[in-house]
């Protein structure tokens, strides 16, 4: 199990250092510093052995932190642990910064007494935890023993991430579907691969202990009602807002752990009991029928060696009626260019020099429209035999609606003990289609 | 609040100030100087100084204090044992408070201080809290058994506690569970024999019932537990495989990969052709998938793992290579990984597109991306043969872009190819010629000499080309003399007119002005091959390689099958064994799969991969090191040994002991024991290099299915006092034979001849005697078939263990390893040995031990009494180190043996004892 743990700044010094087994000793802080955060090269493997212990790093900001072992450890949890403290530390104190972590380092102790023990994870939601737990030291003598009984039944309990006795005067809750889309299209507008990863993010403002069930239209599900007759059409109350009857094929989803697994894996609902606040409830992935939001059509021309010629073309392919926004593409220049003219019909373009690119932004623009920018990038002559690695030209966008096609069906509140019903409450559903790694070579 | 100004004191005298504010009566003041404490023990200050003033604010009702001065305890109770005791009451008094938060603090904090005395205390206090009736407490204390168990394990034994854990299994509290199987899976790890993690059907059920209720971790330590399990049936095994296929859809990607783990472990039990078996495969694929989705170091954990499981299960993600193209973002080490799984994923469906990226992939920046997309166009030439071409084509487009590090790298794959495909591509030489100039790695430059060599016959100017790069013979790496040296052979004995002062110049260069006994060794064997029997030469130097294949680069069957039973962990990140890397007792035990595990013999189907290695060998290169394949230059890295090497013997003198030692060997003359028994002769230091290159385990030719190649000599005459042997491997109704012609070329009768095999890779043995009609009389020759099985001791021959070759250097080599091992295993394995009444010198006895294979590594003499230091190796593959002290004088020896497997102690101290009074 790890063995330690430890945070360092970017210069190697250490912020934090928790021990938890007697094989690792002091030096191995300094092992790391001087191996990993000194080393001369970037870093060639997330988990580096030195002299038989394993560290497994990861860095936000310029924040390292460091899980040490000299045992064959879960490599995937010990990484996922590392995540997770990040988002405990977050939660608790905002952004991971050096002098985030010396203003709170006795809270940090705390936690990493709470949520690790001799290396074992334990649970680590931070609804959980900030019931005992506080920035301003921790509550223990003030509870009552119910109180304390409480903590601990959650801690420890079955709904690890959720505390009884939640009351709201308005019960409400937002749902957004956060997809990105990937793509990467060869020159000749071939599309290479595409996938779509999405999040389902919920805030519930919910009271009690509500019992949630989700619906989408997941093709199987669509399918297997089919089959049967429109049997649960009482669900479909259409909170999508489009046309149901299409569906999608999800490759795969992975859910919170408040997800009811083995229910999903025999019946494929989703019910659950959410936690309180903002969290994530499940991401999936789809390859078929993706609406590629732009296409990109680059077209580039050397003339002669110092100069290159660069038109690209980009076509939006959604509804007239919606806007993207946020439109940005960049165009990658070789290193020895010395100087740039563009033309663009919409938006700005601008030659940036330090990036090695020319960016031209759009604010909006509506479907089935088309812009062209067109360049001449003067090269300054060089002697180097590398050709110009040509790397491919990105997009960045954001639109109204899922790529992947994904609707909401439906989303069902039940509360039995308390008296109000899934009419009672305020539901919000929104969709934004990102651009993740977007990518026409060229 | 701001506590960062807690690092900033840096001044002088700080300690005295500390304490004089540790022992302030305010208590925000006392607070305030523990957190400095805490603060300057974080940087690396050392403040142990102050412990008695810290302990003395645990007696404190303000819960941040007692946990501030609870860490300090945990760091320095160790330093400060006899101090650390005054901890105890507030500890055994906090194990009561009703608060269960309290108690449990005091419980965990307990099980962190390691001093044995203070562990006598902590029994009653934990016995206690293992029975709270929070769970909080008990999940807590289930953790501090293993903290306890490791420190002082007898205590845990003997106080019963292992009896409660085991209880806290059927705990109500899934926590509770969750951690209990924690604990007692870390004990039951350093405990290999016992019965600990009882794992039956009754358990089984628990935990799979706990794993839909507990946390994201405890899922992974049931998980991980779980596939420590053997299901007694497929049925079992199929509705584990159930209750556990739900958990690929967790958002935690090490839940995910632990239930991989044991999906793909009880797969091994389904029958191939239920339908069951198939619905899994499909469910496999997206979870894997999706870890792809992961954060970057995720996703490197996850396709390391996945590199293994497509190795395993090529079919479940054959259709998905797509997610595997290289993002421009990617951390290098993921992009790195991606391209291994392209390639093994590469087949002749998808190769097109696969070429396509890899050509885009040569053009990136970092480098050593860059050579490693380069090779792994030539892997796929390698794999998928209906691609050969385009893969050669692109190579070549590659060539053209000048790039060094691109051209040397595709030249070096361009070899690969050519072995491959021999006769084929020879169009492309004249590109690859024009290149010569700008290869400054030796690996390339071995690979151009290999190529100009093989193909001398073709170039017009090869003996120019060669000549050119004899002129720095002296400032070339090894392996690019020996290439050298080949090739100018080759060149030779192909073109024998024009370039005889070239080989000769070759053959003095790398016999009489170098210091490498690699070149020299190899030099001698060509000038004696050159100058006694050419057209012998010609067949040795010229003989027909065997074709290399992909396999070469997968990982050894068994070490997959353990791997694959440690999916998710370290193991699987290095793809390493455990015992590879983790000191002790932890995780050592071997891992394997079920039903395949153990059997040479495909009982399953699946096992077909590990069988295959036996049934064809001739597609693998057994290994490097292999010195017949390097002579005949077979493999372009030489062993890495370089340095003096003592005069010992010129030609002559190695030639006269060829008679003698590599006779011995094939006829048994030298010895009488029985064949298949005898381990390995190893002979005098000179005649092992040659003796070597006649040595019949090499894997010379070993035929595929019915293709049977010509005899080859494997034995002239004129080395062998006039004995001839060549011959074959062939197959016949599936019985491996060796087919031998043996002569007489002498002028006397020969008799009494036998065989020994030498360990090999292939566990090649005799399955019966020898069957030579003797005498053989003068000019007579015979015919001899000898049947061979595969079930001899199997032993992967690498550089080390081919110690014949330079027994100096590898006694050096020896040195180093005998002493880093003997530190390595414990003390405890160590055990002491009288011999009486011997009454052999040390040389003596060292020679005899050599007999049965006791190795003598080093010798040195203290106080008048010979130290002998040997090693030896029992077929089941278990080292013994052993030492062995000899007195002039005192009949009585003492023989000191490390193993780490101590059990074998006593049999090998009997065999010293017999061999030494015999």
């Amino acid at each position: 199990m790890i063995g330690g743990l430890f945070i360092y700044n970017h210069k190697g010094e250490v912020l934090i250092s928790r021990v938890y087994r007697d094989d690792i000793g002091r030096n191995a802080v300094d092992a790391f510093r001087v191996n990993v955060i000194h080393a001369r090269q970037q870093v060639r493997s997330p988990v580096t052995n030195i002299a038989r212990t394993s560290f497994f790093h990861v860095k936000r900001s310029n924040i390292w932190l460091a899980a040490v072992t000299k045992q064959n450890v879960n490599a995937a949890m010990v990484f996922e642990f590392l995540y997770k403290m990040c988002d405990v530390m977050t939660a608790y104190f905002g952004k991971i910064s050096e002098e985030n972590i010396k203003n709170n380092f006795v809270l940090i102790y705390e936690l990493l007494d709470e949520i690790l023990d001799f290396g074992y994870p334990q649970n680590s939601e931070t609804g959980a935890l900030k019931t005992f737990i506080t920035q301003q030291g921790i509550k223990g003598q003030l509870q009552t023993k119910e109180e304390q009984s409480q903590i601990t039944s959650q801690v420890t309990g079955q709904i690890g991430w959720r505390r009884e006795g939640i009351k709201y005067r308005r019960n409400e809750l937002f749902l957004d579907v956060l997809e990105s889309v990937n793509l990467l299209m060869s020159p000749q507008g071939q599309v290479l691969s595409a996938h779509v990863s999405g999040r389902v993010v919920m805030k519930s403002y919910l009271s009690g202990m509500p019992e949630c069930k989700f619906g989408m239209n997941d093709k199987i599900v669509i399918d297997k009602q089919g089959k049967g007759g429109a049997s649960d059409d009482a669900g479909k109350s259409d909170l999508g807002g489009g046309s149901g009857k299409q569906s999608i094929a999800i490759d795969d989803c992975t859910f919170h752990q408040c997800v009811r697994l083995s229910k999903f894996d025999s019946e494929r609902s989703i019910s659950f009991i959410p936690p309180d606040g903002e969290y994530e409830l499940m991401r999936y992935r789809t390859t078929k029928d993706i609406i590629l939001p732009f296409r990109v059509i680059p077209l580039v021309r050397e003339v002669g060696r110092t100069k290159l010629e660069v038109k690209v073309v980009i076509k939006s392919n959604f509804k007239p009626s919606l806007l993207a926004q946020k439109i940005e593409v960049r165009i990658p220049t070789p290193l020895n260019t010395s100087g740039v003219q563009v033309i663009c019909m919409k938006g700005k373009a601008k030659y940036k020099a330090s990036e090695n690119a020319i960016v031209w932004k759009i604010k909006r623009m509506a479907g089935m429209k088309e812009s062209q920018i067109s360049a001449e990038i003067e090269l300054l002559p060089t002697n180097d035999k590398k050709k110009w690695a040509r790397p491919p030209i990105s997009m960045n966008f954001e639109v109204p609606f899922a790529p992947s096609g994904l609707k909401v069906r439906y989303l069902k509140v039940f509360e039995s003990k308390l008296n109000y019903s899934d009419h009672d409450v305020i539901k919000w559903v929104r969709y934004i289609g990102r651009s993740g790694i977007y990518e026409t070579r060229c | 609040m701001t506590d960062s100004k807690y690092f900033t004191t840096t001044k002088k005298g700080e300690i005295f100030e500390l304490k004089a504010e540790l022992n302030s009566d305010k208590k925000e003041k006392k607070k305030e100087a523990v957190k400095k404490v805490i603060a300057s023990m974080t940087v690396g200050k050392d403040v142990s100084a102050l412990f008695p003033d810290v302990v003395n604010c645990m007696q404190t009702d303000n819960l941040e204090l007692k946990k501030l001065v609870y860490l300090y305890l945990m760091n320095y109770a160790k330093s400060q044992p006899d101090m650390a005791i005054m901890a105890v009451n507030t500890f055994v008094k906090d194990c009561e408070d009703p608060n269960p938060l309290i108690r449990a603090l005091a419980v965990r904090t307990m099980g962190c201080i390691r001093v044995d005395k203070i562990t006598e205390y902590l029994c009653e206090p934990l016995r206690k809290c293992l029975k709270d009736e929070d769970p909080y407490v008990r999940k807590t204390a289930a953790v501090c058994v293993a903290k306890l168990h490791d420190i002082n394990a007898q205590l845990v034994e003997d106080q019963g506690f292992l009896d409660t854990l085991k209880d806290l299994i059927s705990d109500s509290n899934p926590m509770v569970v969750a951690n209990a199987v924690a604990a007692l899976s870390e004990i039951a790890e350093s405990h290999p024999n016992s019965n600990l993690m009882d794992l039956n059907p009754q358990t089984m059920n628990k935990l799979l019932t706990a794993l839909n209720e507990c946390t994201e971790w405890g899922q992974i330590f049931i998980l991980d537990c779980l596939a420590n399990y053997t299901p007694r049936d497929d049925r079992e095994s199929q509705s584990i495989c159930e209750r556990v296929t739900p958990r690929l859809s967790h958002a935690n990607s090490a839940v995910v990969l632990s239930a991989v783990k044991v999906l793909m472990k009880f797969m091994e039990m389904l029958p191939k052709d239920l339908d069951y078996y198939g619905t899994l495969l499909k469910k496999l694929a997206p979870p894997l998938v999706t870890l792809l989705s992961a954060e970057p170091e995720l996703q490197y954990v996850a396709l390391r793992n996945i590199n293994l499981i497509v190795q395993r299960r090529p079919e479940i993600l054959k259709h998905e290579m797509k997610v595997f193209y290289v993002k421009y973002n990617d951390p290098i080490y993921v992009k790195l990984e991606k391209l291994d799984i392209m390639i093994r994923l590469a087949s002749q469906a998808n190769i097109a597109q696969v070429l396509a990226e890899l050509k885009e992939y040569a053009t990136e920046v970092d480098v050593d991306f860059v050579r490693k997309a380069v090779r792994a166009i030539g892997r796929c030439a390698i794999k998928v043969e209906q691609s050969a071409e385009r893969c050669v084509s692109t190579l070549l487009d590659l060539i053209q872009t000048k790039v060094n590090y691109v051209v040397q790298e595709a030249i070096v794959v361009i070899k690969d190819i050519f072995r491959k495909y021999p006769n084929k591509y020879e169009s492309v030489i004249a590109t690859l010629c024009e290149n010569l100039d700008s290869l400054d790695e030796p690996e390339a430059r071995a690979a151009m000499i290999w190529i100009v060599g093989e193909y001398a016959e073709r170039i017009d100017n090869a003996d120019e080309l060669l000549e050119s790069f004899l002129e720095g013979f002296h400032d070339e790496s090894t392996q690019v003399q020996l290439q050298l040296l080949t090739a100018i052979v080759k060149l030779f004995l192909k073109k024998p007119t024009e370039t005889q002062e070239l080989v000769q110049q070759v053959l003095s260069l790398a016999t009489q002005d170098s210091d490498n006994p690699d070149l020299r060794d190899r030099g001698y064997i060509y000038w004696r091959l050159l100058s006694t029997d050419p057209v012998a030469a010609k067949e040795v130097v010229l003989a027909e390689k065997p074709l290399i294949s992909e396999e070469t680069d997968l990982i050894e069957p068994t070490l997959l099958e353990e791997l694959i039973c440690h999916i998710g962990t370290l193991a699987s990140v290095y793809h390493k064994p455990p015992s590879a890397f983790v000191e002790g007792n932890h995780g050592v035990q071997h891992k394997g799969l079920p039903g395949s595990a153990g059997s040479a013999e495909s009982e399953s189907p699946d096992a077909v991969s590990a069988g295959a290695a036996t049934e064809a060998p001739a597609a693998v290169i057994p290994s490097q090191g292999d010195l017949l394949g390097d002579l005949l230059n077979l493999d372009l890295t030489p062993p890495a040994t370089t340095g003096p090497l003592p005069h010992s013997g010129g030609m002559q003198m190695g030639a006269m002991d060829l008679l003698g030692g590599g006779l011995d060997s094939l006829m048994g003359a030298g010895f009488g024991a029985p064949p298949a028994a005898m381990p390995p002769a190893f002979s005098a230091p000179v005649s092992g290099s040659l003796y070597d290159l006649f040595d019949l385990d090499n894997g010379v030719g070993m035929p595929l299915g019915s293709f049977c190649p010509p005899k080859t000599v494997w034995l002239p005459a004129m080395k062998a006092k006039g004995l001839e042997i060549s011959g074959t491997f062939v197959r016949h109704a599936g019985v491996i034979q060796m087919e031998m012609t043996i002569t007489n070329k002498a002028m006397s009768v020969m008799t009494g001849f036998a065989i020994q095999f030498n360990r090999n890779s292939f566990g090649l043995a005799p399955a019966g005697p020898i069957q030579v009609p003797s005498p053989l009389s003068p000019n007579q020759n015979i015919e001899v078939s000898l049947p061979l099985n595969t079930v001899g001791p199997v032993m992967k021959m690498e550089p080390l263990n081919n110690l014949q070759v330079k027994k100096t250097l590898v006694v050096f080599l020896f040195r180093q390893v005998f002493l880093a091992t003997w530190k390595d295993i414990p003390n405890e394995n160590e055990s002491q040995f009288q011999i009486k009444d011997c009454h052999l010198n040390s040389d003596a006895a060292s020679n005899k031990l050599q007999s049965i294979n006791i190795f003598t590594i080093a010798e040195r003499t203290v106080d008048g009494q010979d130290m002998l230091y040997q090693s030896m190796k029992l077929t089941n593959g278990i080292w013994a180190l052993a030492e062995l002290k000899v007195q002039a004088g005192n009949p009585n020896y003492t023989v000191s043996l490390k193993c780490r497997a101590p059990e074998v102690s006593q049999c090998v101290f009997q065999s010293y004892e017999a061999v030494l009074k015999n």
